[in-house]
């Protein structure tokens, strides 16, 4: 029963069409898009006003808060990556869809990057500014970023899958992503700290580039089997 | 004999420790529809999940073209268009990027852009193909997604309440389709409430086993 008029499309558009999907949606839930940005603005722009306006204190712990924040700002709109996709029913034709699950996964995640991490990158300089990080440890900031936050939004989406099916899974989700974000943290802020006092930081890098390629094997086929885990309930 | 396109050996399930059917066995040929009756509760959209491959809390083995099914999954994908409880309709998108989204996972379907405003207007919806599908109705947003029927060329059709919140003369429109479909050789397994006018009607009954016994309670 094959017609020529029907989509007969390569892993790549599929890919690209799952991807300009996701976009368009953010695009048109725009208050979704915009409070994970404003979380991270006020939890750094908070830190001085709790802790400590004094330039030399801010300077240390600069880099961890900025990257804390990034952290927290990730996994707070981790659980709406697939939650509204599970209460339409898309989710179920996805599954049922002959197209390779993982992939699916892949061009969603890459989605939910360029809607929160990137925009997240693209603004920590300003915070950084704005919490004296020294000059020498600005392009360390960004380039962890830019390594890091994809792998948080891989890792997230682990939780995400496994806890899509349950009504309050938020919590969970911290719960279960947390722990699997610490060694990202510690080498993501380690580096910055590095470059702050003139180290290499390649070693850094290397080991966030290695948990990055690891993530983009592993954690798609980790997350198509935990969707199927939480559909078939 | 020909093999069935699909064959149920043996189904077992069980839910919150609850038997919902045992020991059930059907084959769905080309060309034949199949209804699938019983009380609310007796695991009607279970039993087309089981089929669909969504839930795989089960026991028994399941058929495509005389293959088990997990071995010739790609194949049995291909074939499938599966019509569940949730349309699968975003409401920030619109009826058509709905639908070809929709083509685009499921490789069978049509995607010219009139066969799209077509189908829309077979389902009651034209005019509404610019619509943001929040705006519609829950009855249109379900007739966005059974515009999929006209769109795709799959063999076997899993419907579970295909007519929920349609209104008669859609649903007349769905019957004649489903007609169609099956004289043209695909398949149907639906549930429904509704009385069906078609021909060559097969039907399951799940809740046969526990109204036989309540049937006989009276007596003892």
């Amino acid at each position: 029963m094959t017609n020529s008029t029907t989509s007969d499309l390569g892993l790549g558009a599929v890919f690209w069409i799952t991807l300009k999907r996701d976009l368009l949606l953010a695009f048109r839930r725009r208050n979704d898009l915009v409070s994970p940005l404003v979380f991270f603005l006020m939890v750094a722009t908070l830190f001085p006003l709790g802790v400590s306006p004094e330039p030399k204190f801010l300077s240390e712990v600069a880099a961890g808060v900025v990257w804390v924040a990034a952290l927290l700002s990730t996994l707070l709109s981790m659980d709406g990556l697939f939650r509204t996709d599970f209460d339409d029913g898309s989710l179920e034709q996805m599954l049922l869809s002959p197209q390779p699950l993982a992939l699916l996964v892949v061009a969603k995640i890459c989605a939910h990057w360029m809607i929160s991490g990137l925009p997240l990158t693209i603004m920590s300089p300003l915070l950084a500014v704005m919490l004296f990080l020294p000059d020498g440890a600005m392009g360390a900031l960004v380039v962890t970023l830019l390594i890091g936050t994809p792998t948080l939004s891989l890792i997230g989406a682990i939780g995400a899958g496994l806890t899509v099916g349950l009504r309050k899974g938020g919590v969970l989700i911290t719960l279960l992503v947390l722990p699997l974000y610490i060694p990202v943290l510690i080498f993501g802020t380690g580096a910055v700290q590095a470059a702050a006092s003139g180290l290499p930081i390649n070693g850094y890098l290397a080991i966030l580039g290695a948990i990055l390629a690891l993530g983009v094997v592993l954690a798609p086929i980790a997350v198509a089997a935990a969707l199927r885990i939480s559909v078939s309930n | 004999m020909s093999t069935p396109l699909l064959e149920a050996k043996q189904l077992f399930c069980e839910r919150d420790e609850r038997v919902l059917f045992e020991g059930l066995d059907f084959a769905l040929n080309a060309g034949e529809v199949l209804q699938v009756e019983g009380p609310n509760g007796s695991g009607k959209t279970t039993l087309l999940r089981i089929l669909s491959g969504l839930s795989s809390a089960f026991e028994g083995d399941i058929f495509f073209q005389g293959e088990p099914v997990s071995e010739v999954r790609d194949n049995f994908l291909q074939s499938l268009l599966y019509f569940g409880h949730l349309p699968g309709v975003k409401a920030t998108l619109t009826p058509e990027e709905n639908l070809r989204w929709y083509a685009a996972l499921h490789p069978e379907t049509d995607t010219m852009r009139e066969r799209i405003l077509e189908a829309l207007e077979n389902v009651g919806l034209f005019g509404y193909e610019d619509v943001p599908c929040h705006s519609l109705s829950a009855g249109q947003n379900r007739r966005v997604s059974l515009a999929r029927l006209y769109l795709s060329h799959a063999p076997l059709w899993i419907l579970d309440e295909p007519f929920t919140a349609i209104d008669k003369k859609g649903v007349a429109a769905k019957e004649a389709l489903i007609e169609k479909h099956a004289a043209a050789g695909g398949s149907v397994i639906l549930t429904t409430h509704h009385e069906l006018a078609i021909k060559n009607l097969r039907q399951v009954n799940l809740g046969r086993i526990e109204t036989a016994e309540l049937r006989e309670q009276p007596n003892d």
